[in-house]
């Protein structure tokens, strides 16, 4: 229920570090129902149903009542007293493990393999204690070798097993390019559908802390020409454990980005057994202003960029796409005839990046309800630098998205 | 014509004559004829890390009329490739197998439809030995929907998935691991099947080789590596690429066997040798002592890095003509 603003004060205590953002100290947000009211922004109602509602302050635009977390795929209703709220609390990647867990019980054919996910319980605690509970045949540790095992899990893939392939991070999967590209995209096609690759290949990517260019790569970008592949990327424990156990359900090779950021982000989910559409994009907050796409970490600071944009005045309707291959255009579409301005922000480079296909496909199919050109935030055309007050300028801020919001709306 | 070949090239004892000249009297004919025979290979195992297997190969007369009959059809095959490509029927990339046979048919003689093969782009006698017709061959060449893979993958992308046969693959050396692949959910399903995974001398210098290999040796997969030596690289001959030409040797501490591949009986024996081995101990590597005739694909003329000689001093030990 809470999530956005637990997600929003998560990321924003992420980024307040000493170097960073004056943006994240303005809202954060220490305790989890209890806000600081500012001077005649804003006032927080917290319901005894748990739902958490932003009342605006009229300054003579409109007092409506917001939702604060509104989305759209989750079926749980809202009826039940916060003292015994259904589901369990947990981080995004207990909620990954969680997914990964489940269906492996469900499927023998379910195994694991990556670096370190077997003993050492995964870099990112991903995959902890499933080789204590599966084995070493269905948790594989393996060598450091990303072109052969990914290779290895393609090939075992086309005989019926479901691998679960992790890159340690995102962007040693370069090194098994060509596996992914000509094996694991083109083999249902060249092989006249005669194999399906039930393959999933997931890691972190994204830019972390000052961990330098090489590892701070968003290969999302360099991923999506490939014909073939399904791309996801989460963002919440909610969305992560059901965009996973999809994935491994699916019988389509799907790649599954996660955020190396957005691992301790906390959530309640529900305890039942759910999916979530490996097509379908997330509808953050309806608004009526303007469309703001994004995915992965940059939502959350559209979201933060949304607070300050709400004080001001404006009515963003953040979705996230969380399908990066294909594009929910369905959903995007409706948006864009409901608004009519586009921003796109994102954390990919900006040339080629999914921006830019995003932009493209908007373009294409519903030029007629823009009025004013998509406008796309995203990072900067260089390589990731070490120090934190550059790596900071070469993503996109918060301030950058209420200026674009600013510009796109005046 | 054909037996009295069959009894001088092959048999060291005048009492084969005996059996074989009284089928002559059409009480029972060649080619339902198991009556089994021992052969000896014309060329030894040489081996690294493991005890070669035995020169005298079991065979039967039907077995032996079996192996003239397929690689004298996968012959003309790819030679009737060669008229269709150019008679611009077949397009894009076409590599033929012709002299390489003996390869294909006596692993086929050695495994079982259950046992998985995976080979590079020059794959079209690979398929037809996993039992695939000609009908779908052709088809695929020409880019027709009743080919392998409905017309959509081309000469380089052959797949059979009911005889276990996994293509088929352009890019030089990827399907090695993909190949241990295979070979890793042999192992998960307890199957008691292996794998074997074709490559070429060209893509022995890949590094994702030596990183699957290293995999399926920790793992112990049943993951057979044959690399189908033809000495050549596209245009660049083995000693121009290699260090170290023995590819048997290359996996150090992986058992490793060269074969002569110009007898489709030592292929079968060795192949039967590296099964029961795989199944045992794990990945061992079979270097196949082989030749192409053509060059590495149709654009290839094959000529300008090799000389004439050459290749007919290797036609001199034809692999059918020795079945012959």
């Amino acid at each position: 229920m809470a999530a956005i603003f637990q997600g929003v004060g998560a990321a924003a205590a992420l980024s307040s570090s000493p170097s960073n953002s004056f943006d994240s100290k303005k809202l954060l947000f220490s305790p989890r129902r209890s806000f600081s009211v500012k001077k005649g922004a804003s006032v927080v109602v917290v319901r005894s149903d748990g739902n958490v509602n932003l009342d605006l302050n009229p300054r003579g635009r409109r007092a409506q009542q917001l939702i604060a977390n509104a989305v759209a795929t989750k079926a749980d209703s809202s009826a039940t007293s916060s003292s015994s709220k259904p589901g369990h609390e947990l981080l995004l990647f207990e909620a990954l493990r969680e997914g990964l867990e489940e269906e492996m019980e469900r499927d023998p054919s379910v195994c694991v393999m990556g670096e370190d996910v077997g003993h050492y319980g995964g870099s990112y605690k991903v995959t902890k204690g499933l080789a204590t509970k599966f084995g070493d045949l269905r948790v594989l540790d393996t060598p450091i070798a990303e072109n052969s095992f990914t290779g290895m899990g393609i090939g075992a893939a086309m005989t019926g097993l479901r691998p679960v392939v992790e890159g340690m991070n995102m962007g040693f999967l370069l090194l098994a390019f060509n596996q992914i590209s000509n094996n694991c995209g083109m083999l249902h096609y060249t092989s006249g559908g005669q194999f399906t690759i039930p393959i999933v290949i997931r890691g972190p990517g994204g830019v972390g802390r000052q961990l330098g260019a090489e590892h701070s790569q968003r290969l999302e970008s360099y991923f999506q020409s490939i014909p073939g592949i399904q791309m996801v990327a989460c963002s919440t424990p909610y969305n992560a454990k059901g965009l996973m156990k999809a994935a491994i359900r699916s019988e389509n090779p799907v790649i599954l980005f996660e955020h190396v950021l957005l691992y301790n982000l906390k959530e309640r989910i529900p305890d039942e057994d759910y999916i979530c559409n490996l097509e379908e994009a997330e509808m953050v907050r309806p608004g009526e202003h303007v469309t703001i796409l994004t995915y992965s970490r940059m939502r959350y600071h559209v979201m933060q960029a949304a607070k300050t944009l709400v004080n001001k005045g404006y009515d963003p309707e953040v979705i996230d796409i969380r399908s990066l291959k294909p594009f929910d255009l369905y959903t995007i579409g409706n948006s864009v005839k409901k608004t009519h301005r586009v921003l796109i922000v994102e954390e990919c480079m900006r040339t080629g990046g999914i921006g830019a296909s995003l932009t493209a496909a908007i373009n294409e199919n519903f030029l007629d309800y823009l009025d004013a050109p998509i406008m796309c935030l995203s990072s900067q055309d260089v390589p990731t630098p070490y120090a934190g007050t550059l790596e900071e300028w070469t993503v996109v801020q918060p301030a950058q998205i209420v200026t674009a919001v600013e510009q796109l709306c005046h | 014509m054909a037996l009295s070949h069959l009894a001088t090239s092959s048999s060291r004892s005048a009492a084969l004559l005996r059996p074989l000249s009284s089928s002559i009297y059409l009480r029972r004919p060649i080619s339902t004829d198991t009556t089994p025979i021992t052969v000896e290979t014309s060329v030894p195992f040489t081996s690294h890390q493991c005890e070669a297997p035995s020169r005298s190969v079991e065979t039967n007369p039907k077995e032996l009329l079996t192996f003239f009959r397929d690689m004298a059809l996968m012959r003309r095959m790819e030679i009737a490739a060669d008229s269709l490509y150019k008679a611009k029927l077949i397009r894009g990339f076409c590599h033929l197998y012709d002299g390489q046979e003996a390869v294909a048919v006596g692993m086929e003689a050695a495994i079982t439809k259950k046992d998985c093969i995976i080979t590079a782009y020059r794959d079209h006698c690979t398929f037809v030995g996993r039992g695939g017709t000609l009908l779908e061959v052709f088809s695929e060449l020409m880019g027709r929907q009743a080919g392998c893979s409905r017309g959509k993958g081309g000469s380089m992308h052959f797949y059979k998935k009911d005889s276990n046969f996994y293509g088929g693959h352009g890019i030089v050396g990827a399907q090695v691991p993909l190949g241990c692949g295979l070979a890793f959910a042999q192992k998960y399903s307890k199957d008691e099947n292996v794998t074997f995974a074709l490559y070429g001398d060209g893509a022995a210098n890949q590094g994702q080789l030596f990183e699957a290999l290293n995999i399926s040796a920790l793992w112990d997969l049943p993951a057979i590596l044959v690399c189908e030596n033809n000495h050549y690289g596209m245009g660049t001959a083995e000693w121009r690429a290699a260090k170290s030409p023995a590819y048997y040797k290359r996996g150090d501490y992986v058992p490793g066997l060269k074969v002569d591949g110009m007898d489709a009986l030592a292929v079968k024996q060795a192949c039967k040798f590296a099964k029961e081995h795989a199944l045992k101990n794990g990945p061992i590597i079979l270097e196949m002592d082989t030749y192409r005739y053509h060059g590495h694909s149709m654009s290839d003329p094959g000529s300008t890095y090799r000389t004439r000689d050459e290749i007919s001093g290797v036609r001199q030990r034809s692999v059918i003509q020795l079945k012959e």
